[in-house]
């Protein structure tokens, strides 16, 4: 396989607007990838485009990912649309990788978006709960607020974790957002705010959920010889891991039985856990993302050889899920490593600097791909210049994980069915 | 008519609306079941694994399974009061989304907890289904409720 470098993203800023189409949306996100290049790329020199959208009711309208590639005059290219949920953009970051790393394309523009304002939030709710087993699952209640509550609420029980514990990852993440001009919510909640918000699904306030969203992003992925033609500098970031693993569709048929352990790890780590896992108390995809990645990036002890990490929060409860699986702590530990101010900026491994999907939004199309781009930017030590808008006091500067020379980004869908986890490094 | 939302940018309103002819399929003596009042599982030929809801195909090991009925006491796994949902469900509003547990299934079972107020739901309580007497041919044919 060739490597994959990642040169330049783009996003739109994300709100509840309904202001432009999507096509125009995505030309916005993908005119910004090109400006950030000085002129560099030409639009002819891409080869071929990745096109990830997830839902087709938010618009009713079909074959979107033909009418963005007609608007962004890529026609006769190569293109292809991939959709898996929530980690629609984590997948779409990897069928660009595959792009690229097979040959079949030198340069692949990955791009994503979703509008979701065309109908109203409990109609919102119910389209995506359409992603939930029709059967069985939506006809009960279907609301994926409602099943990552009981997740949280096995989690609690399992392990002791509280609703304090996931409040402060919500306050965490409005903290940060605070300093990202694309950011959506620019809100400051403290704790007692965030617990004695509206109730969504006990234990899960509304503070504790991500929003609908409208937005879209792009990130340009090419070989290393164009890498280095487009940043001579040498400021782009190379994929050095991918992975992506799958659950069932139902959260009830988990299976409970042993963890599966990541690259070097003793499988006798886990025996406290006396089979009790995945359940529905964790994310096996999410594990098994993050072991193939690690294996492919030689990562063996990710909470030391991680410098921060973009994760797919639509719920403050599963970051904190997500924590365990990707080994930054052992699972049980994702409430006391919160407390103990891991994931903050400044932390043992800080987790979203950007606001995460919390505060930032979730157009879920693009989701996936806008983590990419902040994960680009902080490894090109960047985002002061991208996030920062003084007209507004923002400082992105605040953001900024200095130095950070490897970073994460996974992307989820419903109850994690599918998760990707994407490593990004600056070159050697 | 069309509805005018708004003028810059033009916001319209537009209309879609579908009826679907949906099978059940090979899982249709799930829903039978209901309407005799009984829970129909399914336990595989080749690894024993037992599915509720039922699969003809066992979800571990691609085997066959063969149906069998399932226990109608269990306890709550897990659950929570949802106080905001889909829009289908809005009017239900508020309700208990419970995962339980059933003597003998390996998984566990999507439902809702009903016969008691939201907050004397706790996990580990001990239910029993109850079942809709005028069927309408989903799974909220059945609930649970304490014992
Ligand atoms: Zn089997």
């Amino acid at each position: 396989m060739r490597k994959v470098c990642v040169v330049s993203g783009g996003i739109t800023k994300f709100a509840k607007a309904n202001l432009l189409t999507q096509e125009a949306m995505v030309k916005d996100a993908v005119d910004y990838a090109l400006t950030d290049l000085d002129g560099r790329l030409d639009y002819k020199d891409i080869q071929s485009t990745i096109c990830t959208y997830f839902s087709d009711h938010f618009n009713s309208q079909l074959l979107f990912d033909s009418l963005t590639q007609d608007y962004l005059a890529m026609c006769p290219r190569p293109s292809m649309r991939i959709e898996g949920g929530g980690a629609t953009g984590g997948l779409g970051i990897r069928a660009g990788y595959m792009d690229v790393a097979s040959g079949l394309s030198d340069l692949c523009l990955v791009y994503g978006f979703e509008k979701m304002s065309e109908v109203s939030t409990a109609k919102g709710n119910e389209f995506i709960a359409l992603a939930s087993d029709t059967d069985f699952d939506y006809p009960v209640g279907g609301f994926y607020s409602g099943y990552y509550a009981t997740m949280a609420m096995r989690h609690m029980h399992e392990f002791g974790t509280t609703a304090e514990q996931f409040a402060l990852i919500a306050v965490k993440n409005y903290d940060n957002a605070f300093h990202n001009r694309w950011a959506q919510k620019h809100e400051r909640w403290t704790l007692e705010g965030v617990l004695k918000a509206p109730m969504i699904a006990t234990p899960l306030t509304r503070p504790m959920v991500c929003v609908m969203s409208d937005g879209a992003a792009c990130l340009i992925l090419c070989t290393e010889e164009w890498a280095k033609k487009l940043r001579p500098k040498g400021d782009y970031a190379v994929i050095t891991g991918v992975g992506c693993g799958t659950d069932t569709m139902r959260l009830g048929d988990r299976p409970h039985g042993d963890v599966i352990p990541l690259p070097g790890e003793d499988p006798a780590k886990y025996s406290y856990l006396k089979g009790r896992w995945p359940g529905l108390h964790c994310f096996r995809a999410a594990r098994e993302a993050a072991r193939q990645a690690y294996q492919m990036a030689g990562i063996r002890d990710p909470l030391h050889e991680i410098d921060f990490a973009e994760v797919h929060d639509a719920y403050a409860s599963s970051e904190l899920q997500t924590y365990e699986d990707l080994g930054f702590c052992l699972y049980g530990e994702g409430g006391r490593w919160v407390e103990r101010g891991g994931p903050y900026l400044g932390g043992e491994l800080p987790v979203n600097p950007s606001g995460g999907l919390i505060a930032c939004g979730h157009p879920v199309g693009a989701t996936g791909i806008m983590q990419g781009v902040f994960t680009l930017w902080q490894l090109q030590e960047a985002i002061a210049r991208h996030c920062s808008d003084p007209a507004q006091g923002i400082d992105g500067s605040r953001i900024q994980v200095p130095g950070a020379r490897r970073g994460l980004c996974h992307s989820h869908a419903g109850t994690g069915t599918y998760i990707t986890v994407n490593i990004f490094e600056r070159p050697q | 008519m069309t509805h005018v939302y708004g003028f810059r940018p033009l916001q319209v309103g537009r209309h879609y609306e579908i009826d679907y002819v949906h099978s059940y399929g090979e899982v249709s003596d799930f829903f039978l079941g209901l309407k005799d009042h009984k829970l129909m599982a399914t336990r595989c030929e080749r690894c024993g694994a037992t599915w509720l809801p039922p699969r003809r195909d066992c979800g571990r090991c691609g085997g066959k399974t063969v149906w069998f009925e399932a226990p109608q006491e269990g306890r709550v796994h897990t659950f929570s009061v949802l106080h905001f949902a889909a829009e289908a469900f809005l009017a239900d509003l508020p309700f208990v989304l419970a995962y339980v547990e059933l003597p003998g299934i390996d998984t566990v079972f999507l439902t809702r907890i009903k016969g008691c107020k939201p907050e004397e739901v706790y996990i580990g309580m001990p239910v029993r289904a109850r079942f809709r007497r005028l069927v309408d041919w989903t799974p909220n044919d059945v609930w649970f409720e304490p014992v």
